[in-house]
C-alpha cells in the first residue's frame, strides 16, 4: 500500500478510485435522499478545494468563503425562481410581500446563459478586486482573516436586510425546475448529483495541476517568505490574488450547485458560521494536501448531519473541540498521518531521496507539520 | 568603463527624525568586491535596504545608469539588483532546485508559470555547480546546513541574473572552512558583477576584500584598500576609542598589517 502511495501513478489511481466511488458505488448503495445529502457535501468540498489552495498553499486564512459561495448560490436561486415564475412572471415570495414586481437588477437572470456567466465571473471578480486591494497593501495573517470574516458578516446582514429582493432570513427556496428539468423527478436529482461529482473531480484536477506547476511552487514560496519573493522580482500580491480568485470561483460554483441540490439558500448558509465550518473541514483533512480538504469537508459535513440528528446542539461544541485538537496536536491535519508513515518507510529506503521528479505522494502531503 | 556600476550620492534614510544613513556618497564598480564595515548600528543594513527599495530614502541611487529610488522592491529586483538578508531566507518547504528555479523565473509568462517545470533551466544547473549544491538539488532547503543556505541564497542571486549583489553578513555563523569556501565563491562571481558585502568578520574581510568602505553613524568614515583603511586613524578611533593606539592594539581589533 505504501509502495502504491509512493508511486508516480498515485494521483491517477486516486482519481480513479474517487470516480468509481462517486459514480458507481455511492449511487448503488445510497437512497435518493442520502445521495442528495452526499451531493450537498460535494458542494462544500468544492469550496474546500479552493480553501486548500488559498490557505493551505498560499497562506491566506480566508474566513469569508461563504461570500463567494453565497453569490454563486443566490445567482442560481434567482434564476430558478424567475424560471419557475415563467416569462415576465413574479416569483412567489416577492408577490407575497410586495406589489412592486421584480427589481430591475433581477431581470438579467431570467436568462440561463447570463446566470451561468455571472456565476463564473462575479465571485471571481470580487475575489480579484478584494485580493488586489488587500494584498497590495500587505494585509495578511490575522488581519486578512478578520477582514474576510467581516465581509461574510456584512454579506449576511445585507441579505437579511432586503427581504423583498433576497427573501430575507428565510432565503430563497421551493424551486420547481432546473434549466427545464423538474426537480421533483428522482432521475433529475440523481443527474444533479452526477454533475456535482463531475465538477468536483474537475476542480481537484485543476488544483492538482496548479500545485505541481511553477505557479504552485511560487505560491508556497509566497506563503513561507513573501518578502524574499519580492526581492526576486515578483509581485506577491499578483500571485496570491490569482490563487484567491480561483478559490473564489470554486466557492461560487459550489454555491450555485448547492441550490438545486439542497433546494434552499438562506443567510444561514453563507455567513460567518458556515464560512468557519468549511475551514474546519479543511484543517482537519490537511490543508496543504490535495485530497485532505475534500475528504475533511465531506467528513465534517457528514458528521454534522449525523450527530446533529442525535444531539441537536452538541455538534457546534464537538466541531470546536475537534478543531482545537487538530490545531494543537496535528497541525498538518489527518493527511499528515499518511505522510508520517511514509516518512518512516523513507528512512528504510536509501534511494528515496534520489527521485528526480517529486513523487505524486509528495504532492498529496508535501508540507506536513506547518503551523503558520 | 562598464556601465554596470553602483553610484550613491547624498543617500539619506531617516526614521522619524533619526538619521540612520546620512548623506552617503559611494561608487562601486563592476568587478569590485567592496566590503562595507562599521560598528553595530552604523547603518550598513539600512543602506542596503534603501538601495533595494525596502525603506524609502532621499538623495540618489543609480545602478547601470538607472534610478532606483522611489521604485518598488520587485521593480528594483528586475533591474538586476539582488540582495540577501542577515538571516538566510530561503523557501524552506521547497527543494534546492525549486528555490533556484523560482529565482530564475521573474520574467516568465503566465502561461509558463501555469505549467509544470520540464527539465532544469541551464542557468539553474550552472548556479548549482557554482555554489556547490548540485548534489543536494532535491533536498528541502529547510534542512540544509546554515552555510549551505547562504550559498543557496547566493545561487538564487546568480540565477536571478543580479548584476549588483548586496550580501548582508553572509559568513556570520559559518565555520572557518565554510568562510573560505564563501570567500572564494565571492571572488569567482565578482569578476563580471558588482558585489557589496556587509561583514563584521575582520579576518574574512582581510582575506577577500578588494576594497573597503567604513561606515560610522550613517556616514562614510573612510574608504580604500584594506591596508589604507586599517591605517586610517579615524577608523582606529571608532574601533578602539579616542587617543593614540599602539600597533599591537590596532592589530588585535583590525588585524595584522597595520
Ligand atoms: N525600521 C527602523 N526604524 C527605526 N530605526 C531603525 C530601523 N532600522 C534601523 N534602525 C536604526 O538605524 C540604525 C542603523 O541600523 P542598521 O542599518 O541595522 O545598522 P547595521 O546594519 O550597520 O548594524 C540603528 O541605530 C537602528 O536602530
Ligand atoms: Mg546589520
Amino acid at each position: 500500500m505504501t509502495a502504491l502511495l509512493r508511486s508516480r501513478y498515485a494521483v491517477g489511481i486516486g482519481f480513479l478510485v474517487a470516480a468509481v466511488l462517486l459514480f458507481a458505488v455511492a449511487p448503488a448503495l445510497l437512497t435518493t435522499f442520502r445521495l442528495g445529502l452526499l451531493g450537498k457535501y460535494l458542494c462544500y468540498a468544492m469550496v474546500a478545494v479552493g480553501i486548500g489552495l488559498a490557505w493551505g498553499r498560499g497562506g491566506m486564512l480566508t474566513l469569508g468563503q461563504g461570500v463567494f459561495f453565497g453569490i454563486g448560490a443566490y445567482l442560481m436561486a434567482m434564476h430558478l425562481k424567475l424560471a419557475d415564475a415563467g416569462p415576465g412572471g413574479v416569483p412567489d415570495f416577492m408577490a407575497l410581500i410586495s406589489s412592486d414586481g421584480v427589481p430591475g437588477w433581477w431581470e438579467p437572470f431570467r436568462s440561463g446563459a447570463v446566470t451561468i456567466v455571472a456565476i463564473l465571473v462575479l465571485p471571481t471578480l470580487l475575489a480579484t478586486l478584494l485580493g488586489l486591494a488587500t494584498f497590495r497593501r500587505r494585509v495578511r495573517g490575522a488581519y486578512f482573516a478578520i477582514l474576510s470574516q467581516a465581509l461574510a458578516a456584512a454579506f449576511a446582514i445585507l441579505l437579511i436586510g432586503n427581504p423583498t429582493a433576497t427573501g430575507g432570513s428565510t432565503g430563497l427556496n421551493n424551486f420547481k425546475g432546473f434549466f427545464g428539468f423538474s426537480l421533483r423527478d428522482p432521475a433529475n436529482r440523481q443527474m444533479l448529483y452526477f454533475i456535482a461529482a463531475g465538477v468536483l473531480l474537475l476542480m481537484v484536477f485543476v488544483a492538482w495541476r496548479l500545485m505541481v506547476s511553477r505557479f504552485g511552487e511560487l505560491l508556497v514560496a509566497c506563503r513561507d517568505a513573501e518578502e524574499r519573493v519580492r526581492f526576486l522580482g515578483y509581485d506577491p500580491a499578483t500571485i496570491k490574488t490569482v490563487a484567491f480568485a480561483v478559490a473564489g470561483m470554486m466557492a461560487g460554483i459550489g454555491g450555485a450547485l448547492f441550490v438545486p441540490i439542497v433546494g434552499i439558500i438562506s443567510p444561514n448558509d453563507v455567513g460567518v458560521v458556515p464560512s468557519i465550518g468549511l475551514l474546519i473541514g479543511v484543517a482537519i483533512g490537511g490543508r496543504t494536501t490535495l485530497a485532505g480538504p475534500v475528504l475533511g469537508a465531506i467528513a465534517v459535513a457528514w458528521a454534522e448531519t449525523t450527530l446533529s440528528e442525535q444531539f441537536p446542539s452538541g455538534w457546534t461544541y464537538a466541531q470546536g473541540l475537534l478543531f482545537m485538537l487538530v490545531v494543537a496536536f496535528l497541525p498538518g491535519g489527518l493527511a499528515s498521518l499518511v505522510s508520517w508513515r511514509r516518512r518512516r518507510s523513507d528512512t528504510a529506503d536509501p534511494t528515496a531521496g534520489a527521485d528526480p521528479e517529486p513523487a505524486p505522494a509528495e504532492v498529496l502531503a508535501p508540507a506536513e507539520g506547518r503551523t503558520t | 568603463m562598464n556601465k554596470d556600476y553602483l553610484e550613491l550620492s547624498g543617500l539619506t534614510v531617516s526614521f522619524d527624525g533619526f538619521v540612520a544613513v546620512d548623506g552617503v556618497d559611494l561608487t562601486v564598480l563592476q568587478g569590485d568586491l567592496r566590503f562595507l564595515i562599521g560598528p553595530n548600528g552604523a547603518g550598513k543594513t539600512t543602506l542596503i535596504d534603501a538601495v533595494s527599495g525596502l525603506v524609502s530614502a532621499t538623495g540618489r541611487a543609480e545602478f547601470a545608469g538607472e534610478d532606483l529610488l522611489g521604485r518598488k522592491v520587485h521593480q528594483i529586483a528586475r533591474r538586476g539588483v539582488g540582495r540577501t538578508f542577515q538571516t538566510a531566507t530561503v523557501f524552506e518547504e521547497l527543494s534546492v532546485l525549486q528555490n533556484l528555479d523560482i529565482a530564475a523565473g521573474a520574467g516568465r509568462s503566465p502561461w509558463t508559470l501555469l505549467r509544470k517545470r520540464s527539465g532544469v533551466p541551464e542557468a539553474v544547473t550552472e548556479a548549482m555547480e557554482t555554489v556547490g549544491l548540485a548534489d543536494l538539488r532535491d533536498t528541502k532547503a529547510g534542512i540544509l546546513a546554515h552555510g549551505q543556505k547562504q550559498w543557496l541564497e547566493i545561487g538564487m542571486l546568480l540565477v536571478q541574473d543580479a548584476r549588483l549583489l548586496m550580501l548582508d553578513e553572509p559568513v556570520a555563523g559559518m565555520s572557518a572552512e565554510e568562510k573560505d569556501e564563501t570567500g572564494r565563491l565571492l571572488r569567482r562571481i565578482c569578476v563580471d558583477r558588482t558585489v557589496v558585502v556587509v561583514e563584521h568578520d575582520m579576518d574574512f574581510m582581510r582575506s577577500f576584500a578588494k576594497s573597503v568602505t567604513v561606515l560610522h553613524a550613517g556616514k562614510v568614515l573612510s574608504e580604500g584598500t584594506v591596508a589604507e583603511v586599517q591605517a586610517d586613524p579615524k577608523v582606529q578611533e571608532v574601533y578602539l576609542g579616542p587617543g593614540q593606539h599602539s600597533a599591537e592594539e590596532a592589530a588585535i581589533v583590525l588585524g595584522e598589517g597595520v
